[in-house]
């Protein structure tokens, strides 16, 4: 048989796209999804995607996803791959969650507080049973509303903070870092890694936190507080000289209190672990919790003996569009370096099968 | 409820969990291993305790669920509702009226008694993976009641702050031979553990341990002669009940530093408070 050269890639790829295409649109007989049902009845999919893909926008992350067929990690690629190409025309001030309009507060430290509990839209205490019921599109029931309640709604940080029993903000000494602009460099501040684990994979991240809850890097954690909702975006135009809304985000905001023994300059004291994600994320806001404070062990005087304690080890793996490109390029052509590697193998093979035929 | 067996499980692992908690119940404070269940609960939310109450759990029992000390706490109210749909048993707030006790974080003020069970929701029963997390570690530290790495915690504790600086997870000592987890109850319920009349079963369904303390048994808490152990709990009487000899809630009244402490068990708070009430309840 002659050897025909393996050629015709242009072709086998508009092809396989094509088939694609093809594939991500199903069945014609079935209605096609339109984006308004992705961005209203898939929400946590629409969140996900904006808070890995760093990005704010509803409605791109649910084309994002239609483009994706569901993949979220390749729908937060897209989003990543379109921001980019974004002018960035001011900065905004720093979003204030005390003010936040919160749809969700919860803290587990104490059982009641100011401001007070309040569950939300949650799938807690829910029994994991299917419900077939939804198979069949009943509407849902009429959800009891009571009267927004929009004054702000203190921290627990700073409930506890009054009392000196939680460690205080450090000081704001300089403009934060942007992993976007800047690459990661080490050691890296708290505010790059909290940019980065913010932007992170919420799976590596989930698995990091957990791993700090079973011995490998505890902090003894406690949920002081989480809530979930609005707030405001606020720009200062230098030509204005004061601050103009410029829109709404809903947030989820995570902070831990953790137990630290304090030493001989200090009292005993908590120490705190903050996660604060896009959208309505609040197993990826304490993940990140979790693994922000594990990543102070060395600036808190602790032994750094686990994965979750290594910012290095931390920060170079969190971002998922940068772990599935190189983990899927494997499937790249690697023919020439394979083809070294093959000789190489052959010629150690010889070397001792020629030295055992010799003995 | 309709499609599901009663108390949710099927029979056949259920008497598999039974015979986890017999081989516990003779071994006080070991660790046995069981193929735990996923459950309609998250990990980490009660599913150790859930599988042991479904598993002893019978039509006439009455079930009392606490978290927290309260009945009204959300997860037990959940975790009660569940009971309640999938096997229909009778449940109550009063401690007293209970046969089957399912818990997380707390043991009930009142005494129990020796017609009673007390499940403990456990999140890790491992007591030395704080020190040790590997697993095949600490199975062959407890095979050789090699303990002296929690004696040495305990006694760096004392060397650098003067106490004991564990306030709840409190390692203790089961029948003078195993260390175990109390599960995540305050210190100031240990003692309640020791040579309690009622049998004490503990699941962990993510870990996939059950343990259990047989009636009467002897639990330590560890210590040192020179530094005996000392339960923590808020000083000021309960703000609702007065009551001094119980474990307190702080709660938060305003944004000013102002607080007040309720007992966390609010059916021995609301006993106290109407006594005749309770009686006709």
């Amino acid at each position: 048989m002659a050897y025909v050269a393996v050629k015709g890639g242009e072709r086998a790829i508009r092809n396989a796209h094509a088939w694609l295409a093809e594939e991500r649109r199903g069945d014609p007989a079935v209605a096609e999804l339109g984006l308004d049902q992705i961005r209203e009845q898939l929400g946590r999919a629409i969140d996900r995607v904006m808070a890995e893909g760093s990005l704010y926008d509803p409605d791109l992350a649910a084309l994002a996803i239609k483009q994706a067929q569901g993949d979220l990690i390749e729908a937060a690629f897209l989003l990543r791959a379109y921001r980019t190409t974004l002018p960035r025309f001011a900065h905004a001030r720093p979003i204030d969650t005390a003010s936040m309009r919160a749809a969700r507060r919860i803290s587990a430290i104490f059982k009641d507080l100011p401001g007070g509990q309040t569950l939300g839209p949650t799938y807690d205490y829910t029994h994991r049973l299917l419900d077939f019921e939804l198979a069949e599109n009943q509407p849902p029931p009429d959800a009891a509303r009571a009267r927004p309640d929009l004054s702000p709604i203190p921290r627990v940080p700073d409930i506890l903070g009054r009392e000196g029993l939680l460690e205080a903000d450090g000081p704001v000494d300089a403009e934060p870092g942007d992993l976007t602009r800047e690459p990661l460099s080490f050691p890296a501040g708290r505010d790059v890694r909290l940019q980065a684990l913010a932007r992170g994979d919420e799976g590596f991240l989930l698995a990091m936190g957990y791993s700090t809850q079973r011995g490998y890097g505890g902090s003894h954690p406690f949920a002081g507080e989480v809530r979930m909702g609005e707030v405001s975006v606020e720009i200062e135009p230098p030509e204005l000289g004061f601050a103009i809304d410029i829109g709404d985000l809903t947030v989820t905001e995570c902070q831990m209190v953790n137990q630290f023994k304090g030493s001989k300059t200090q009292l005993p004291q908590f120490t705190r672990g903050y996660g604060l994600v896009f959208g309505y994320s609040e197993r990826k806001a304490m993940s990140m919790a979790l693994v922000d404070r594990a990543m102070r062990a060395a600036e808190l005087g602790e032994d750094i003996t686990a994965p979750a304690q290594n910012p290095e080890f931390v920060l170079y793996h969190s971002d998922n569009i940068e772990a599935t490109g190189f983990v899927e390029h494997l499937k790249l052509p690697h023919y020439v370096d394979f083809q070294s590697e093959l000789q190489n193998v052959r010629r150690l093979r010889e070397a001792v099968e020629q030295r055992e035929a010799a003995e | 409820m309709k499609g599901y067996n009663f108390a949710y499980l099927d029979e056949q692992t259920k008497r598999m969990i039974r015979r986890a908690l017999l081989k516990a119940v003779a071994i006080p404070g070991h660790q046995v291993p069981f193929g735990s269940r996923e459950m309609p609960l998250p990990y980490g939310w009660g599913t150790g305790g859930i599988q042991v109450t479904a598993s002893v759990l019978g039509p006439d029992d009455t079930l009392k669920v606490i978290d927290q000390g309260a009945d009204d706490t959300t997860n037990a109210v959940s975790i009660r509702h569940f009971f309640a749909r999938t096997a229909g048993v009778r449940t109550t707030t009063h401690t007293a009226n209970a046969t089957v006790i399912q818990t997380r974080h707390r043991i009930p003020e009142e005494k129990l008694a020796e017609n009673q069970i007390i499940v403990y929701q456990v999140p890790q029963p491992e007591p030395l993976y704080r020190l040790e997390p590997s697993r095949v570690e600490t199975k062959r530290m407890h095979a050789l009641s090699d303990y002296g790495l929690m004696h040495v915690k305990l006694y760096e504790d004392v060397a650098r702050l003067g106490q004991i600086s564990i306030s709840y997870d409190y390692p203790v000592m089961v029948n003078g031979r195993y260390l175990m987890s109390p599960s995540p109850i305050p210190a100031f319920d240990n003692p309640k553990m020791h040579r309690m009349p009622a049998l004490q079963l503990f699941g962990a369904g993510r870990e996939k341990r059950i343990y259990a303390i047989p009636p009467w048994t002897d639990v330590r808490s560890l210590d040192f002669e020179d530094h005996p152990f000392r339960p923590i709990n808020a000083h000021q009487a309960c703000g609702l009940c007065g009551a001094l000899d119980t474990y307190k809630d702080e709660v938060i009244t305003d944004d000013r530093g102002g607080r007040m402490f309720i007992c966390s068990d609010t059916d021995h708070c609301e006993k106290r408070r109407s006594p005749e009430a309770d009686k006709a309840a």
